[in-house]
C-alpha cells in the first residue's frame, strides 16, 4: 500500500509540474467566463443553457486531461528509461499498475473539485443558489465514471504501442458511448438477426458511464436529488468495471518484456 | 565465503521479429558464482550479452532455461531485490522531480522509516557531491551529475550487493576517480558490487576477480592477477580470450 501511495504521489507531482494541464484548465475556466458574463436577457432559459455548456466544457476538459495524463504514464516510463530502475526495487508489477491508476485518479479527482467550485460560484454568481448535495452527486459519479476511463486508458496504454493512437481510441470510444451508448438497447430493437444479439452484447458489456454524465440535467434543471440507493449501485457498477479493467491491465503487463 | 549471486546454465533467446528466422542466442550456459564481499567485473565486447545478464538477475528478462538466484532467492520474487542496488547502463530519472524527491520515492518503496530516510538522503547527496542541486529539478543536470544521481539511487536503501552496469561511462576522470573510491569504500564495508565495463584499467585496480563472457558465452573467470600474470596485461589478455586477431600485420 505504501508503494502504491509513493507511487500515486509521483504521478500527481509530474501533473501539476506540467504547463499543459493549467493550460486546459484556465482555458475551460476562462472560456466559462465570458460565457457567464455574456447577459443577453438575464432569463432562466439563457442561464440553464450557460449553465449545460459549462458543464459540458468540464466534461470534456476532465476527459482530455484523465486520457492524455493516463496514456503517457506507462510509455514514457519506458521510453524516458524509468522502468528499469523503478523496477529493481521490490514493487510487483501488479503494484505498479495500481500506483499508477490511484495517481491519475485522485489527480482527476482533485481537478474535478476545482472544477466544480469554480463551477458552483459561476452559477451561484448568476442565481444566488448553492444545490451543494446535487452537485456532489454530479461529482462523484463523474469521478467515479474517470476512473472507469483511467483504468481502461491504462489497459491500452499496455496494447497499443503510441501513446498518441491510445488517446485517440480511448477518445472515441468514450464519446461514442457517451452518445450512443443509451441508445444501443433501443437501436438493437430495430435490427434483425444475428445483428441484434450482436448490439445487445455489446450494450451489455460496454461500461455504461453515460448516467454519470446524464447528470448534469440534475444541475442544469435543478431536479430533486436521485435517491442515494441508485448513486450507491452505480458507484458500485464502475467500480466493478474497473477492476476489470485493472486485474486485465495487470495481466497483459506481467507478460510484457521490460524493454 | 557465502555465494550471494548465482546463475546456472543461463540461456536467453530474443525471439526475431522476421518471420522463420532463428532466435537471437544472447547468452548460452551462463555459469557465474559471486561471493560475499567481492568486487567482481564483468567484461565483454560490446553485444556479448553482459547487459542481458544484468537484466535477468532484476528480472527485466525471463531466461529461456536456466535459473539465477541472489542471496539464494529466485530471482523471479521482488523480495530478491530487497537487498540490491542497480545502476542501469542508460539512465534517466523522473524529469520533474528534484534529487532529493527521487531519493525519497526509492526510499519509500524499500519501505524505509522517515528519520533514517532523511538521514541517509543527506549522506548520499553528499557522497555524491550533489548537495547544492539537490533541489533543482533532474531536467537541470548535466549527463555526469544524472549518472550520479543514478549512483545515489543505487545506494539508498545500504544494499549488501550492488549491480552496475557500465557505472562509469560518460563520466570525467574525476569522476570516475570518485566511483572507483565510492566502490573501494563499498568493498571495505564488507559490500558485494558486480558490474560490467569496458574500462579494463578501472577494472584492474578495483575488482577481485573477473568473468569475460563473448558471445553470450563464458570465456574465462578468475582472480584479476592470475589472468594478469599470464598474459603482458589485462587487455592482451582480454583480446585473446575473445579472439580477437590484429587486423594489421
Ligand atoms: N530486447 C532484445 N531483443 C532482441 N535482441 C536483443 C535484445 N536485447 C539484447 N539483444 C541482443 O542480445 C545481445 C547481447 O546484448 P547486451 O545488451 O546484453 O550486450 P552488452 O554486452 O551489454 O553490450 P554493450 O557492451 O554494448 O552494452 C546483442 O546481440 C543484442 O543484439
Ligand atoms: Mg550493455
Amino acid at each position: 500500500m505504501r508503494t502504491i501511495f509513493a507511487l500515486a504521489g509521483v504521478v500527481i507531482k509530474e501533473l501539476y509540474r506540467r504547463k499543459d494541464f493549467y493550460v486546459l484548465f484556465i482555458l475551460t475556466i476562462v472560456i466559462c467566463v465570458i460565457m457567464a458574463s455574456v447577459n443577453i436577457f438575464n432569463d432562466n432559459q439563457i442561464v440553464r443553457y450557460l449553465k449545460e455548456l459549462c458543464l459540458l466544457l468540464i466534461w470534456i476538459s476532465s476527459l482530455v486531461i484523465a486520457i492524455t495524463t493516463t496514456a503517457r504514464q506507462i510509455p514514457a516510463e519506458r521510453e524516458q528509461r524509468t522502468l528499469l530502475p523503478l523496477l529493481a526495487k521490490p514493487l510487483t508489477r501488479t503494484q505498479l499498475i495500481l500506483g499508477k491508476f490511484l495517481g491519475c485518479w485522485l489527480a482527476c479527482g482533485l481537478v474535478l473539485i476545482c472544477f466544480y467550485v469554480f463551477f458552483g460560484a459561476l452559477a451561484a454568481s448568476r442565481e444566488h443558489a448553492w444545490p451543494l448535495l446535487s452537485y456532489f452527486q454530479a461529482a462523484i459519479l463523474h469521478w467515479m465514471a474517470l476512473g472507469v476511463v483511467i483504468a481502461m486508458t491504462l489497459l491500452g496504454s499496455l496494447v497499443f504501442a503510441a501513446p498518441s493512437s491510445n488517446s485517440t481510441i480511448c477518445f472515441v470510444l468514450v464519446a461514442t458511448i457517451l452518445c450512443v451508448g443509451r441508445y444501443l438497447d433501443a437501436v438493437a430493437l430495430t435490427l434483425g438477426e444475428p445483428l441484434r444479439s450482436v448490439i445487445y452484447a455489446f450494450y451489455y458489456a460496454i461500461p455504461h458511464v453515460e448516467i454519470p454524465f446524464e447528470m448534469r440535467n440534475l444541475i442544469v434543471h435543478d431536479w430533486p436529488l436521485i435517491g442515494w440507493k441508485f448513486i450507491g449501485l452505480d458507484i458500485l457498477y464502475l467500480l466493478a468495471y474497473m477492476a476489470i479493467f485493472l486485474v486485465a491491465a495487470c495481466l497483459v503487463f506481467r507478460r510484457k518484456p521490460v524493454n | 565465503m557465502s555465494v550471494i549471486l548465482k546463475t546456472d546454465k543461463l540461456r536467453v533467446e530474443f525471439k526475431s521479429r522476421e518471420f522463420r528466422q532463428s532466435p537471437k542466442v544472447a547468452l548460452s550456459g551462463l555459469d557465474l558464482e559471486v561471493g560475499t564481499g567481492e568486487v567482481f567485473g564483468f567484461l565483454g565486447p560490446n553485444g556479448a550479452g553482459k547487459t542481458t545478464t544484468i537484466n535477468v538477475l532484476l528480472g527485466f528478462v525471463q531466461p529461456t532455461s536456466g535459473a539465477a538466484a541472489l542471496f539464494g532467492i529466485d530471482v523471479r520474487q521482488p523480495i530478491a531485490r530487497q537487498r540490491i542496488g542497480y545502476l542501469p547502463e542508460m539512465t534517466y530519472y523522473y524529469k520533474f522531480l528534484s534529487a532529493e524527491e527521487l531519493l525519497r520515492f526509492y526510499a519509500k518503496i524499500f519501505g524505509l522509516p522517515r528519520n533514517e530516510t532523511d538521514k541517509r538522503i543527506a549522506q548520499l547527496l553528499k557522497l555524491v557531491e550533489l548537495e547544492h542541486a539537490s533541489k533543482r529539478q533532474i531536467k537541470t543536470y548535466s549527463k555526469g551529475m544524472q549518472q550520479r544521481v543514478g549512483l545515489a539511487q543505487a545506494l539508498i536503501n545500504n544494499p549488501d550487493l550492488l549491480v552496475l552496469d557500465e557505472p562509469t561511462s560518460g563520466l570525467d576522470p574525476v569522476g570516475r576517480m570518485k566511483v572507483r573510491e565510492i566502490i573501494q569504500r563499498l568493498k571495505n564495508e564488507g559490500k558485494t558490487v558486480f558490474f560490467a565495463s569496458h574500462e579494463l584499467g578501472e577494472v584492474e585496480t578495483v575488482c577481485d576477480r573477473v568473468a569475460i563472457i563473448s558471445e553470450g558465452e563464458l570465456k574465462a573467470i578468475g582472480r584479476v592477477s592470475e589472468i594478469v600474470a599470464q598474459h603482458p596485461s589485462l587487455e592482451k589478455a582480454f583480446l585473446e580470450v575473445i579472439g580477437y586477431k590484429p587486423q594489421l600485420a
